[in-house]
C-alpha cells in the first residue's frame, strides 16, 4: 500500500482540518469528515477539499485544548463516543471512499485503557495513517514507538507525529526534527488550541529553524481561525492545521455537512491563492 | 534528552505533557537542583519556615484519645498549627522561592480544599508575585472561607466550570494557563502529582514534616513510632511525613484515601481501594493509579473533603504500595465526620476533614495495638474551613 501521507504532501501546502468523532453525534461527525474530504465542486478538483484530516478522539481531560474543542469533545462523550466506536467510524470513512490520510489525534490514557498495541493494530486495520498524541513528548514516546513497530507486523509502522513548540530550544528542536516521521506538527503559539486574532510575527523564523534540521514537511497549527490567516501560514509552511475554527463553524451550523464543504472550500482556495502569489514572486 | 533527577518511581511518574511545557519542566528541574546545592537558598527557605511559617510545628500527645481507645499511644504532628493552617505552605514557600530564582513574576495554582490556594496566595503576597488560583465551582461552594481568604491576600480566584468542577478540572485550567503564559508564569502545583520534577520537588519541600517528626519522636518519646498514618489525596502530606521514616524498616506507613459513600457505592476517591475502577493510567502528566471507566475516561470522584476528592494518586505512593513499603486503606465520609468530632471532644483540636480521614484510621487501628506501642498521625490541617460542611452533614444525619 502506498503511503497516503507522502502522497498528500506532493502538492504543498496542504490543508489539514481537525474534527472530533462523535460531535455533534457520531453519524453527523462521519458525514462531516467525509464532506471535508470531498471536493465541493462538481467534477472534484482536489483544490476544494482537505488534504489530510486530523480525526479527534475524545478525552474527559483535554489539557492542551481550548474551550471550543473541550466543549465539542465533552458533547461527544456525553453522546457515548468511545475509542472502539471511533475506530469503527474510521473504517466506515474508508468504506465510503475517503482516500486522504486520516491521522488520529487523542490523549494517551484512552489508548492505554484500550490496550496500546491493540489500539494501534485496530487503528491500522480501520485505515488510520498515523497518530498525534499531545501528551507524549519525546521523553515519553518510546513505549508508543515500540508498540507501533510491534503492532505493524510485516506492515510499515505508522508514524507518531512529533510536535514542536515556540518554546523548544534549538537542541531539542534538532533532536526531535531529526527523528520525525510523516510530518512535524509545529505549534505556532504558546497555549492551548483555539483561534487567535493574529498570526505570530516570528512564525517564518520559527519554521526556518525547524527546517534546518529536517526534510519532513512542517505543518503549523494552533491559532489559525480565518482563511486569510490560513493563507498567511500557507505561504510559509508545508501544511495548515485548522482545528477550533473548523469545529466551531460546523458545530454552529444547522446544516453541518454543507458547512463542512463550504469551510473546506474557503480555506482550501485561500491557501491556493497565496501559494499562487507566492510562486509568482519568485 | 535526559533528566537531572530520576523522572520515574518504578513504572510510575514521567512527563506526559505537551511539548510546549517540556522546556519549562527542564528549567524548573535545573533551578531546583541548583537551589538544593545552594546554601543561601537553604538558609532563606529554612529561615522563612521558622520565622514566617512557625516551624517546627509541635508534636502533641493525644492522651485522652489514646486512653479512650485503650490501645496505642497517639501522637499528632501538628501541621494544623503551621501558618495558613495546613502543611501546604511548606511546599508553596519552597516553590515560590524557586520562582524568584527563575526570575518569573507570576504563579498559577490549583486548589481543592482551598488550603493550597491560600498557601500560594500567602507566599505570593510575601514575595511580591502575581497569583491566580483556579478552583472548581463545587469546591468554591463548600470551602467559601478559603475563597475569601485568598482574595484578601491579593490573589485572583478563577472559578472553573468545566467537567466535574472540582480539583481535577482546576488542575486542567491551571495547566492551560501555564502553557499559554509559560514564559512569565510558574505553575505552583500543590500536591505530589503531575509531571516530573513536581512529585520530587513537592516531596522534598514537604519532607520537613517527617524530618521534624522523627527528631521529636526520638527526643520527646524516646523511640520511633510503630505506625505512621496520613491521609492521601494527591499525597503530599503523606509523602512528607513518610519520607522521614521510609528508611526505618520497622515503622509501618499507612495512607488513608477517601472512601466517600463507601467503595461499593462507586462514589469515592479510593484509587487503591477499588480494583474495578482504578487502573494504571496517565493523567495530568503522570502515570499512576487512576479512577477511570473502561474507555479510559477519568471517573468522577466523591469525598466529603475537597482535598481528597481527586481521581489519581501521587506516583511515589503507587510505587510504595507496589513494593509494600506503605499500605493504603480508606475511611468513609461518615467515619471521617465521626473522627472529626471525636478529636474535637477529646483533644480540643478541630482537624481538617482531610486529616480526619487519618484520625478515622487511628480510631480503628489503635485499639488493636498494645499500650506501649505508638502511632504518629500527621494532622495535616485545621478544620475551620470545613465548618459549613460539617454543620450541613450533622444536620443531614440528625434528620435521617
Amino acid at each position: 500500500m502506498k503511503n497516503r501521507i507522502d502522497e498528500a504532501f506532493k502538492n504543498k501546502p496542504i490543508f489539514m482540518p481537525y474534527f472530533p468523532l462523535g460531535y455533534p453525534d457520531l453519524e453527523t461527525s462521519i458525514d462531516v469528515i467525509e464532506a471535508l474530504a470531498t471536493p465541493a465542486l462538481a467534477g472534484g478538483a482536489r483544490e476544494n477539499g482537505a488534504d489530510l484530516i486530523e480525526v479527534g478522539l475524545s478525552f474527559s481531560d483535554p489539557l492542551a485544548d481550548g474551550p471550543v474543542i473541550q466543549q465539542a469533545t465533552q458533547v461527544a462523550l456525553e453522546k457515548g463516543i468511545t475509542v472502539k466506536k471511533s475506530l469503527a467510524a474510521v473504517a466506515e470513512l474508508r468504506k465510503r471512499g475517503v482516500t486522504i490520510p486520516l491521522i488520529l489525534m487523542g490523549y494517551f490514557n484512552p489508548m492505554l485503557a484500550y490496550g496500546l498495541e491493540k489500539f494501534i493494530s485496530d487503528a491500522m486495520d480501520a485505515g488510520a495513517d498515523g497518530f498525534i498524541v499531545p501528551d507524549l513528548p519525546p521523553e515519553e514516546s518510546e513505549e508508543f514507538e515500540a508498540a507501533l513497530i510491534a503492532s505493524a507486523g510485516d506492515r510499515e509502522p505508522l508514524p507518531l507525529i512529533q510536535m514542536l513548540a515556540p518554546t523548544s530550544p534549538n537542541e531539542r528542536m534538532e533532536s526531535i526534527a531529526r527523528n520525525a516521521k510523516g510530518f512535524i506538527y509545529l505549534v505556532s503559539v504558546t497555549g492551548v488550541t483555539g483561534a487567535r486574532t493574529a498570526i505570530s510575527d516570528g512564525l517564518g523564523d520559527l519554521i526556518n529553524r525547524v527546517r534546518e534540521h529536517t526534510s519532513v514537511p512542517v505543518c503549523v497549527g494552533f491559532g489559525i481561525g480565518t482563511p486569510e490567516q490560513a493563507a498567511q501560514v500557507g505561504a510559509l509552511a508545508d501544511g495548515v492545521i485548522v482545528g477550533s475554527a473548523c469545529v466551531k463553524t460546523i458545530g454552529a451550523s444547522e446544516k453541518p455537512i454543507e458547512a463542512a464543504k463550504q469551510f473546506a472550500a474557503e480555506f482550501r482556495s485561500a491557501i491556493n491563492e497565496t501559494t499562487h502569489d507566492h510562486k509568482l514572486q519568485f | 534528552m535526559t533528566t537531572l533527577l530520576p523522572p520515574k518511581f518504578g513504572p510510575y511518574g514521567g512527563q506526559f505533557v505537551p511539548e510546549t511545557l517540556m522546556p519549562a519542566l527542564i528549567e524548573l528541574e535545573q533551578a531546583f537542583v541548583d537551589a538544593q546545592k545552594d546554601p543561601a537558598f537553604r538558609r532563606e527557605y529554612e529561615g522563612l519556615l521558622a520565622s514566617f511559617v512557625g516551624r517546627p510545628t509541635p508534636l502533641t500527645h493525644a492522651k485522652r484519645l489514646s486512653d479512650q481507645l485503650g490501645g496505642a499511644q497517639i501522637y499528632l504532628k501538628r501541621e494544623d498549627l503551621a501558618h495558613t493552617g495546613a502543611h501546604k505552605i511548606n511546599n508553596a514557600l519552597g516553590q515560590a522561592l524557586l520562582v524568584k530564582r527563575m526570575g518569573k513574576k507570576r504563579i498559577v495554582a490549583e486548589t481543592g480544599a482551598g488550603q493550597h490556594g491560600v498557601a500560594s496566595a500567602t507566599v505570593a503576597a510575601l514575595l511580591g508575585l502575581e497569583c491566580v488560583v483556579y478552583m472548581g465551582t463545587v469546591d468554591i461552594a463548600r470551602q467559601e472561607p478559603n475563597v475569601f481568604r485568598m482574595k484578601l491576600l491579593g490573589a485572583e480566584v478563577r472559578p472553573v466550570t468545566s467537567g466535574t468542577q472540582t480539583l481535577k478540572d482546576a488542575i486542567n485550567e491551571a495547566i492551560r494557563d501555564w502553557v499559554t503564559n509559560v514564559g512569565s508564569t510558574h505553575y505552583l502545583l500543590g500536591s505530589a502529582l503531575g509531571p516530573h520534577p513536581y512529585p520530587t520537588i513537592v516531596r522534598e519541600f514537604q519532607s520537613v514534616i517527617g524530618i521534624e517528626a522523627r527528631e521529636q519522636m526520638l527526643r520527646d518519646v524516646g523511640r520511633l513510632p510503630d505506625t505512621v498514618i496520613a491521609c492521601v489525596g494527591g499525597g503530599s502530606n503523606a509523602i512528607g511525613v513518610f519520607s522521614g521514616f521510609v528508611k526505618d524498616e520497622g515503622v509501618e506507613l499507612i495512607g488513608v484515601e477517601a472512601g466517600g459513600s463507601g467503595i461499593a457505592s462507586g462514589k469515592h476517591a479510593a484509587r487503591f481501594g477499588d480494583p474495578e475502577k482504578a487502573r494504571v493510567g496517565v493523567i495530568h502528566g503522570t502515570r499512576t493509579y487512576v479512577l477511570q471507566d473502561e474507555d479510559g475516561q477519568i471517573a468522577e470522584t466523591h469525598s466529603v473533603s475537597a482535598g481528597l476528592d481527586y481521581a489519581a494518586v501521587g506516583p511515589e505512593h503507587a510505587m510504595m504500595r507496589d513494593n509494600e513499603r506503605a499500605f493504603y486503606t480508606s475511611a468513609t465520609d461518615t467515619e471521617a465526620l465521626d473522627a472529626f468530632q471525636t478529636l474535637c471532644h477529646t483533644e480540643g483540636i478541630i482537624p481538617a476533614l482531610e486529616s480526619s480521614h487519618a484520625v478515622a484510621e487511628v480510631i480503628k487501628k489503635a485499639p488493636t495495638m498494645r499500650k506501649d506501642q505508638v502511632i504518629l498521625v500527621n494532622l495535616s490541617g485545621r478544620g475551620d474551613k470545613d465548618l459549613n460542611t460539617v454543620i450541613k452533614e450533622m444536620q443531614k444525619s440528625s434528620e435521617s
